[in-house]
């Protein structure tokens, strides 16, 4: 997804480091091979990046300059709620969610470009105190999950599965919005995506609640 | 033997001793797999220090009811049923209080080749981290 941004950008002093929140080995490394990035992609199984970073789900991003300074928070990186929009047979997205889809991906992407091009006179690199008011900070029962999941990932690579699972269990209880945590425990389907019923219950028990923040970009469909 | 796990480490320790809810270990086992020693004052790290709450058994001869103390820290521990692994776990507060630094919290993960890379090895460029999934 990011390899063309990358590399139409990596002369002008910019990096692309794309981390999985995942722990199936297997499975980030078959994608990384097929898509072949010359940026790091890394892999997180503990989503210490999640813990770390406040994030809930995948694809969320954060702009650091080159100080090391966050300019935007973690937000969602030119993802639009679609999925609520899809067939659930034929996982075909209707041709409006399609194209708001695809309109915010090249919000998003030519955001990104002025902020390499400007810097912090973008204005979508945000200044200290806007940046702040922006973080997403985490709960206790968000602290809590993030302890319970390290806990769960160290059982079930040391020959406790069960008892694993039923840490990363409590991890989702603890922290229900967190897609990646439940994620790594939900059985994907054949396509290898994690988008079985008890995916599309999580969806509908949205209702009409958003899943995500409005993303405070100029020209990005919310 | 206990196996410690922090927010970047994963440490056994052979001299530690498990009482149900309780975990006592050494001075030099803390300080090795938390960073926090305890002092005169109080539990210490770095500049800061936390006085210990009075009253309650924390310390016995040379050890520390670590898990004691890093709930009076306000941190989150969980463990395994039989007391082998314990996770300690970062307390909301002081994410949050890092996250509003907004100095980007750093890190070191593999890649596939099983490099490590640490997000503080690109200071001095534009960074887009970003997080995917294979699902």
């Amino acid at each position: 997804m990011w390899q063309g941004l990358y590399e139409e950008l990596k002369d002008r002093n910019f990096i692309v480091i794309a981390v999985a929140l995942d722990s199936r080995p297997a499975d980030p490394v078959q994608w990384i091979e097929a898509a072949k990035p010359t940026y790091p992609c890394l892999i997180d199984r503990d989503h210490r990046l999640a813990a770390l970073y406040n994030m809930v789900n995948v694809p969320q991003a954060v702009w650091i300059d080159e100080r090391g300074i966050v300019v935007r928070p973690t937000e969602p990186a030119g993802a639009y709620e679609g999925f609520r929009k899809m067939n659930r047979v034929t996982r075909e997205m209707p041709a409006d969610a399609a194209r708001t889809t695809a309109e915010a991906r090249v919000t998003y992407m030519n955001a990104i470009r002025d902020w390499v091009k400007k810097g912090a006179a973008s204005e979508y690199a945000y200044q200290a105190d806007h940046a702040r008011d922006r973080v997403p900070v985490p709960t206790e029962d968000v602290a809590r999950a993030h302890a319970a999941f390290r806990l769960g990932q160290y059982l079930m690579r040391n020959g406790q599965p069960e008892e694993g699972d039923r840490w990363l269990a409590e991890a989702s209880r603890l922290h229900p919005d967190s897609w990646a945590i439940w994620r790594q425990r939900a059985g994907v389907n054949e396509l290898g995506l994690a988008a079985q019923p008890d995916f599309w219950e999580r969806v509908d028990a949205l209702g009409d609640r958003k899943y995500y923040a409005a993303v405070d970009m100029k020209g990005m469909p919310q | 033997m206990v196996t410690l796990l922090t927010d970047a480490t994963e440490m056994e320790v052979q001299d530690a001793r498990v009482e149900g809810e309780r975990l006592w270990l050494t001075g030099a086992d803390l300080e090795a797999a938390t960073g926090w020693s305890l002092r005169p004052e109080g539990l210490c790290r770095g500049d800061v220090c936390v006085p210990l709450p009075p009253g309650r058994e924390l310390v016995r001869g040379e050890r520390i009811d670590v898990a004691a103390v890093w709930r009076h820290l306000g941190k989150p521990i969980v463990h395994s049923d039989d007391g082998s692994a314990w996770a300690l776990g970062e307390a909301a507060s002081d994410r949050a209080a890092q996250l509003r630094s907004l100095e980007a919290p750093d890190f070191t993960l593999p890649d596939v080749a099983g490099r490590m890379h640490s997000l503080s090895d690109y200071r001095g460029k534009k960074v887009l981290l970003v997080s995917w999934a294979s699902w």
